[in-house]
């Protein structure tokens, strides 16, 4: 029982649940910006393989974590590509679409992930942490929150910047507006596809850098089918949160404390079947969506492919 | 070629259509239309449904791209290729349906459209409103989310809108449909501050009371194509009658081409007759989006034709379903040879001899991926003889669709043809084949030729009258006037879910109708 509570096991457990928190969140903000642009992205899952596998590739041959990172936000951006070119600009199904490239990419990465480097998974050195100064000194507290690899900071970050670019700039409005009323969008002069492309893109870059930090920093080695529904778990994100990034962050947050949870209670041996306690994070979707999900207000066009004049 | 022909008209015109055609598949929804719109102006736009009013628009707004003819801008021909580059051009329209997005404020819907890095400029924009809104007379809460607006406030907003980007010309298209009696005078007097001071305003509207108190030009489009125009000249010297009388006679007048325009004679007066349809009170609630029907009397003997005339969606539908039983009605009473069959199912009335031949042609006249034979009898399946026991006799049902295949020659490969791959002439030959069926003795036809090529068209009206002639009751709905002008010994009008009127169909028939039809007295 002294094990369970100690400072150091502590620490550890909230360190856990910011570094499982950390994709969830990257996730939840990119498909937040789709959805608010009227794509609905499915295939979220399967870009987030593609940023984890192209970014651990990327970081294992040139040595740099964030030459990785960068592969993989590319990598991710390259499925989106595919995804607007397909959803956004021909119109076709976006749910059908995006299970098809989550599932097309879980086979993808397995199978490029065989011929690189046959049975062997190869690790990464572990990151180096970005220590707050002062900060990180406080007891508990400091090693879990302030003792992160930088990217961390700049994903929390991202929250108050994507705040600001939805409430306070034209690209907002826009973005809103083609998730809203596309039409109304296209007739003020903004062309409703580029907007839902740039949105999907924006996605895919930041699922691929979620994907990546995945791999890289929380895993350190890639595994086949490594996200494991994270990107499901973002779709989940996006839609309790109401168009608001700060309530991704803190859905990320209690969703990593799960998972980290998980890993925790199976570390400390705690006598419980591990099947039961990996349900932890699902279970805690469905207790989220039960309380939260009918208040859960989606763009009346989500999911509609738009058409210039279509009656 | 032409566009220096005379120069002093071209000069005044902000935009010029020149032949502009458009075609849809099946149809030309405008045809070699030729207008001009001038700064100062209100420009009428009058039409039916289907006149070709909103394709106009498209194209003017840059939705759409003619398939012919050139549309000239400041006398310059200009292919406007987007909704932006009409914009840019100085066209602002402001469309049928509302288009803000319901989730952002007024001022958020009005910075809509900026470059995308910039923040919205909303004091500038403030400035900027103040400025309009004050010369206009207007008020516009800036601050208010759209969706908690009236639709008045919606459009002045639009109208707001279109100002903002600087527009010379300003399309409103259908733009008091949704206004209350009040909002669309305050619309009328925003026009006319707005004219004054130099724009140009295309209106479309289909009520002629508008035109008349609104335009300064009219023209009148009918069937796709321009009928008329009265220019502003013309519009000043006449009195309000005179226009109406002539604005009456374009839209509704006989054309020199109709070659179907031979009148059916109408019948020694059956008053003798006991009525087979009696319909007294009937009600019908209206719905957030469809009206509904209030207080709707009539009957038909037998052989006669009673028509309904009116402009579409002023609830032809509703009552076409509500006598077939396809929709509850909230009160009165639909006697079938004297007997009340208010009460009754769809399928009880149909056994009766109320028959029902939808508009709706595929969707819910026939299963499209069902063979033409199993359309025929969709409304007895599971009866004796075709079925039987709970099983289809391929047999006989084969042999009687072949029968009526032959008896109303519809054109299908085979009797295993999904009807869904039939033309729509053929669809509705199978139709009529269906509920004339025998035991009919009452048959409601809902715009039997919308759609129809002209032989189909023809050919469907003959059957009409023939079934009139076998002594059936026969109820047409129809909104082409010509139609019914050439079919029914009565028409009835339909506005607003209520029939303000029934003329007998004998010389002045016409210009009564169409004076109904458009909100006047006969």
């Amino acid at each position: 029982m002294n094990g369970l509570f100690s400072e150091v096991f502590l620490s550890a457990l909230l360190f856990g649940a910011v570094t499982a928190a950390v994709p969830l969140l990257l996730a939840g903000l990119g498909e937040q910006m789709s959805e608010k642009a009227g794509v609905l992205n499915i295939g979220i899952e399967g870009m987030m393989l593609a940023g984890a596998y192209l970014g651990f590739v990327g970081a294992f041959y040139s040595e740099s974590l964030w030459l990785g990172f960068l592969t993989g936000a590319a990598g991710g951006a390259a499925v989106a590509a595919l995804m607007a070119l397909l959803c956004v600009r021909l119109g076709l199904n976006q749910i059908v679409i995006g299970i098809a490239l989550t599932l097309g990419l879980e086979g993808l990465t397995a199978l490029l992930h065989h011929f690189q480097f046959s049975r062997s998974y190869p690790r990464l050195p572990a990151a180096d942490p970005t220590v707050i100064p002062l900060l990180a000194d406080i007891p508990v507290i400091g090693p879990a929150f302030f003792r992160h690899h930088l990217l961390v900071y700049l994903a929390v970050l991202l929250v108050v910047v994507m705040s600001y670019l939805y409430r306070r700039t034209q690209l907002g409005l826009n973005l809103q507006a083609a998730g809203d009323k596309p039409a109304a969008l296209d007739v003020a002069g903004i062309d409703v596809i580029r907007t839902r492309t740039i949105a999907v893109l924006t996605t895919g870059a930041l699922a691929g850098l979620g994907g990546a930090y995945l791999a890289n920093v929380g895993a350190g080695l890639f595994i086949p089918f490594i996200t494991n529904g994270a990107g499901f778990l973002g779709i989940v994100l996006a839609m309790l949160a109401r168009g608001r990034p700060v309530w991704v962050l803190f859905g990320a947050l209690l969703f990593g404390a799960c998972l980290s949870l998980t890993t925790a209670m199976q570390v400390a041996g705690i006598n419980i079947p591990t099947d039961v306690i990996q349900m932890l994070p699902f279970l805690a979707v469905m207790i989220m969506l039960v309380l939260f999900g009918r208040q859960a207000s989606l763009p009346a066009a989500l999911g509609i492919p738009y058409e210039r004049g279509a009656r | 070629m032409s566009s220096r022909a005379s120069p002093s008209a071209e000069a005044r015109d902000i935009v010029a259509l020149e032949g502009v055609t458009k075609r849809f598949p099946g149809i030309v929804a405008n045809d070699a239309i030729d207008l001009s719109i001038r700064p100062g102006e209100v420009h009428v736009l009058l039409g039916e449904n289907g006149a070709g009013k909103s394709t106009l628009i498209g194209m003017l707004s840059g939705l759409q791209q003619p398939d012919e003819g050139r549309i000239l801008v400041d006398g310059r021909p200009v292919p406007i290729t987007s909704p932006r580059h009409a914009l840019a051009l100085g066209i602002g329209t402001v469309f049928q349906h509302m288009m803000l997005v319901p989730t952002l404020t007024v001022a958020e819907n009005l910075a809509l459209g900026g470059p995308w890095w910039q923040r919205p400029r909303t004091g500038e924009l403030e400035a900027h409103v103040a400025e309009i809104t004050r010369s206009l007379g207007i008020s516009v809460k800036l601050q208010a989310r759209v969706a908690e607006l009236s639709l008045g406030e919606q459009q002045q907003v639009e109208i707001l809108r279109a100002l903002l980007r600087n527009s010379r010309l300003l399309i409103l298209d259908e733009s008091t449909s949704m206004l209350t009696p009040k909002g669309i005078d305050e619309l009328g007097a925003l026009m006319r501050r707005l004219v004054e001071k130099g724009l140009a305003i295309v209106f479309i509207t289909h009520k002629l009371k508008e035109a008349v108190a609104f335009g300064d030009r009219i023209s009148v489009l009918k069937l796709g194509r321009k009928v008329g125009e009265i220019p502003p000249e013309r519009f000043r010297s006449l009195g309000e009658e005179e226009i109406i009388a002539e604005i009456v006679a374009l839209m509704f007048g006989r054309q020199n081409d109709e070659s179907d325009t031979k009148e059916r004679p109408v019948g020694a007066t059956r008053t003798g007759i006991a009525p087979s349809l009696q319909v007294t009170d009937l009600t019908v609630a209206a719905t957030d989006n469809e009206p509904g029907l209030s207080s709707i009397s009539f009957d038909i003997r037998p052989g006669e034709i009673l028509g309904i005339a009116g402009i579409d969606g002023n609830g032809q539908k509703q009552l076409a379903e509500a006598l077939a039983g396809q929709r509850v009605a909230a009160g009165g009473s639909i006697r079938l040879e004297g007997t009340d069959v208010a009460a009754l199912s769809v399928g009880e009335r149909r056994r009766r001899g109320l028959r029902y031949l939808t508009d709706d042609r595929l969707g819910e006249g026939t299963v499209g991926t069902f063979p033409v034979s199993i359309n025929f009898f969709l409304k007895q399946v599971g009866q004796a003889p075709l079925w039987r026991g709970g099983l289809e006799r391929r047999g006989e049902i084969d042999k009687r669709a072949a029968d009526l295949v032959r008896e109303y020659d519809v054109r299908t490969p085979s009797l295993r043809t999904p009807i869904a791959r039939l033309s729509g002439g053929n669809i509705q030959k199978v139709l009529l084949a269906r509920e004339l069926a025998e035991g009919a003795k009452v048959v409601i036809f809902n715009k039997p030729t919308y759609g129809l090529d002209l032989a189909n068209t023809l050919a469907s009206r003959q059957r009409i009258r023939d079934t009139a002639a076998r002594g059936l009751a026969v109820l047409l709905i129809s909104t082409d006037l010509e139609e019914l002008l050439s079919m029914c010994d009565r028409i009835a009008v339909i506005a607003d879910g209520a029939l303000v009127g029934t003329v007998d169909n004998v010389d002045d028939a016409r210009t009564k109708v169409g004076r109904l039809m458009i909100g006047l007295a006969a």
